[in-house]
């Protein structure tokens, strides 16, 4: 048994900014990380960007990001399932965050090749989230920060209405005076998965890290917490098939399906592949993909694609035929070839051009292909396979605009929650890129604050 | 012949790296990759002799073991350019031996300190001044230029080979400057903001290894300017040594020497503590006796410096001379040659 001020569950970006707040406050802190070292840090290891307002140029940030245009891009993704007040918070405190990190060891650098529309509203990490959290956890332990590794939390002890011990799955109670939920979603729980989405979600493969099982949260909700997000819902994308059941991260992606015919196992197609440019389409696909038989889907490319998207970590399968291809995917040749028989009668003449919306578009094919459609007729063909990955789950613990969490009878006095645990109430649907960094780093810096001073 | 499986692997690692692109600022090796069309196997030599070993991309990959991908890009490069020397070298036998065995770069010394006690007290002279009152000035030409010529004529071949193999071609002045500029600050070791590689400190950065590295590299150089000055004023000006403190040589060679050693002395307590898996386990302790090796020539020449007028000089100068003759005839079959890879590396166009 062990004695704290305070405990904070979790051990990636929203616990680790905790952790530093409450330790710099002068709390006497333990980090509790379900993974083993080399594994630490949950899903923040996976990003590589912070989402950041800013009036005039900041750090590795160009122009101006205002609040305005900041929450505009919110309320697009997320169709307004958002709660305004957190939002806006995140969104304002967001431009405090980052001199605040860089102070902490993160070190910034311009935005990565390829991602130059991002430059203005995204400041990426040097290295990527893996370096962010390695810096977190050296100026932790500086701090003095208690880490225990392989350490899984099993029950928050909440009886009295107040929290005081986490238990751990051995059995051991570490006992403070507050505690901070920062232990992430529920996404790799496939049970739970499979529970809350149908029995789809066990073909799903999971994005991120395999550690974030929701234990803490069913655990808490199963006490009374009141809940937000859609408890049924989860970001899924489609990526590679072949990518690893858990832990992929950002080399999975497949950018190939706006110039390619993609079909479903039985070699028919089933949506518009060129509807929009694909950073808006990939979130679409993932659940496009989850509703074909087997969760499975494969996009054909010819020769004249190739060079036209990023290149796939996983070569394609490629052959001289149509028919060569459905053989090495286990499709059936006849019905790929006439699949792309009829494509290629509808497709017309016209300019092809990429990555801006070109109108080239089938005619009188069902569904159609409204942009980027050029027949597929020039060997070699290329077959990839796409299946729908799990970033992760909406479903949160409503919290406070101080991040304290609401229990069945009013707010419990020293529970606090940050990161993906409570996304949910601002995050409500759809996803924008670094706005997961965001959450976390805010409310993780407002749960630590919160806890010292309660403990203080 | 390329080792196809290396560059295999190195070839597979890229792929992901390419994907990924979170080490893109690290250093120069990740844009020149990023801007390739294809890989190859001798764009896979040049990006591995670029590599500085800094395993800043190491500790910040998220793909890095036990993931299934197994990415270790510091190792495989180092892996590959240990393959590139041995492979240009001229014999390759001789630096697949030195490359890899602290055991042989030692018995290498001593055969150069019996070599030196040989010639001492065999070619004893009737006179001379300060050293030349126990070897000629004739004697140690007869015995350093050729060790200091063949080698380097050697080195010249192998990397005119490499230089061919990555399509290297006319060197323009911009291609110099680009490269004088990177290695005089080590630009490669600065993990790309100034904090340092990730070296003897796991995921945390440090300085201390570009430093070391700072200090052995200008500690050399200044060691190499001195005796080059000291020949020039030989022949050209008739002023034989010994030459006293305020004399360019003296004033070249005593900071270098110290400069050396310390830096030497650094990398190898450094070295000490990083994690052999990300370079070349294979040929630890070759690297590290090649450390040793120059910590040793400048040790024992600033203590025989120090002896000036004792009784100790003989010995000491033989000593001293003898590594001296070790590392110039190692040079093309040991650690040595990396900074001239290095060069080329930095130099190719991109």
């Amino acid at each position: 048994m062990s004695q704290y001020d305070v405990v904070v569950i979790g051990g990636g970006n929203a616990a680790l900014c905790a952790a530093i707040e409450a330790a710099e406050a002068g709390a006497d802190v333990v980090i509790l990380e379900s993974a083993p070292e080399h594994m630490r840090g949950g899903n923040s290891r996976h990003t590589r960007n912070f989402r950041c307002m800013h009036q005039g140029p900041l750090s590795v940030l160009t122009d101006t990001y205002d609040e305005a245009e900041y929450y505009e891009d919110l309320l697009r993704v997320t169709k307004g399932q958002t709660d305004p007040e957190l939002a806006r918070l995140a969104i304002r405190e967001s431009e405090t965050c980052l001199p605040w990190m860089e102070r902490h060891g993160v070190i910034f650098q311009g935005s990565l090749s390829g991602t130059l529309s991002l430059d203005r509203t995204n400041a990426f990490f040097l290295g990527g989230g893996k370096a962010l959290v390695n810096a977190y956890y050296a100026c932790a332990e500086d701090l003095g920060v208690t880490i225990r590794y392989n350490a899984e939390v099993r029950h928050i002890d909440l009886s009295e209405g107040r929290f005081s011990a986490a238990v751990l799955a051995d059995g051991t109670r570490v006992e403070g005076r507050a505690v901070v939920l920062a232990s992430g979603g529920f996404q790799a729980d496939l049970d739970w998965l499979t529970r809350a989405w149908g029995p789809e979600a066990a073909n799903f493969l999971i994005r991120g890290t395999p550690y974030n099982r929701g234990v803490v949260l069913r655990d808490v909700l199963d006490q009374g917490a009141v809940s937000v997000g859609d408890p049924t819902q989860c970001h899924c994308v489609a990526i590679d098939g072949r990518a690893p059941k858990f832990d992929g991260g950002i080399v999975t992606r497949l950018d190939c399906v706006p110039y390619a015919l993609v079909v479903n196992r039985d070699g028919a197609r089933f949506y518009d592949e060129g509807e929009d440019v694909w950073p808006k389409r990939y979130a679409i696909w993932g659940r496009l993909v989850a509703r074909q038989p087997d969760q499975i889907a494969y996009a054909i490319t010819d020769q004249k694609a190739q060079g036209l998207f990023m290149p796939p970590v996983f070569a394609p399968v490629k052959a001289d035929t149509i028919e060569g291809v459905a053989q090495l995917l286990g499709l059936s040749g006849d019905s790929l070839r006439q699949t792309v028989a009829e494509y290629n009668a509808a497709c017309r003449d016209g300019t092809f051009t990429p990555g801006v919306l070109d109108g080239l578009a089938t005619d009188g094919l069902d569904p159609p292909k409204t942009n980027w459609a050029r027949p597929l007729d020039t060997p070699p063909y290329y077959g990839y396979m796409l299946r729908p990955g799990v970033t992760f789950t909406y479903l949160g613990l409503k919290v406070t605009e101080r991040a304290q969490v609401q229990g069945a009878h009013g707010l419990l006095p020293n529970v606090w929650a940050a990161g993906e645990i409570m996304a949910g109430s601002i995050l409500g649907q759809g996803y924008l890129a670094g706005f997961g960094m965001t959450i976390g780093t805010v409310f993780g810096r407002i749960a630590g604050q919160e806890a010292a001073a309660y403990v203080g | 012949m390329l080792d196809n499986s290396l560059s295999d692997e190195a070839t597979r690692q890229f792929q992901i790296c390419n994907s990924c692109r979170y080490c893109e600022g690290y250093c120069d090796v990740f844009p020149q990759l990023f801007s390739l069309p294809e890989m190859s196997a001798a764009q896979a030599t040049h990006l591995a002799n670029l590599c500085h070993n800094c395993r800043g991309c190491y500790y910040a990959c998220q793909y890095a073991p036990p993931h299934e991908f197994d990415l270790n890009l510091p190792a495989v490069l180092a892996e590959l350019r240990q393959d590139t020397w041995e492979r240009h070298a001229l014999p390759q036998a001789l630096a697949r031996v030195f490359h890899a065995h602290g055991v042989a770069v030692a018995a290498a010394l001593i055969a150069g300190f019996a070599l030196l006690f040989f010639a001492m007290a065999a070619l004893r002279p009737e006179a001379g001044e300060g050293f030349y009152a126990y070897l000629s000035h004739n004697a140690m030409v007869l015995i350093f230029a050729p060790a200091f010529v063949l080698p380097l004529l050697g080195l010249a071949l192998s990397l005119r080979s490499y230089w061919r193999e990555i399509g290297g071609g006319w060197v323009t002045l911009a291609d110099l400057t680009r490269m004088g500029g990177s290695v005089a600050r080590m630009k490669n070791l600065s993990g790309g903001a100034g904090q340092g590689c990730n070296f003897e400190k796991g995921s945390r950065y440090s300085n201390a290894r570009r430093h070391a590295h700072q200090a052995t590299l200008w500690g050399f150089l200044m060691c190499f300017a001195a005796t080059s000055v000291a020949t020039l004023m030989h022949y050209g000006l008739g002023w034989e040594a010994p030459y006293p403190f305020w004399s360019p040589p003296k004033l070249l060679g005593v900071p270098g020497g110290i400069l050396l050693c310390l830096g030497t002395g650094a990398l190898a307590w450094l070295k000490l503590r990083a994690d052999p898996e990300l370079g070349a386990a294979r040929v630890w302790g070759g690297e590290m006796a090649f450390v040793l090796l120059l910590f040793t020539v400048s040790a024992t020449g600033l203590a025989l410096y120090a002896a000036t007028g004792t009784a100790a000089v003989p010995a000491l100068l033989a000593i001293h001379l003898g590594a001296v003759f070790a590392f110039f005839v190692l040079t093309p079959y040991t650690k040595m040659v990396h900074g001239f890879y290095r060069m080329a590396a930095l130099m190719r166009r991109r």
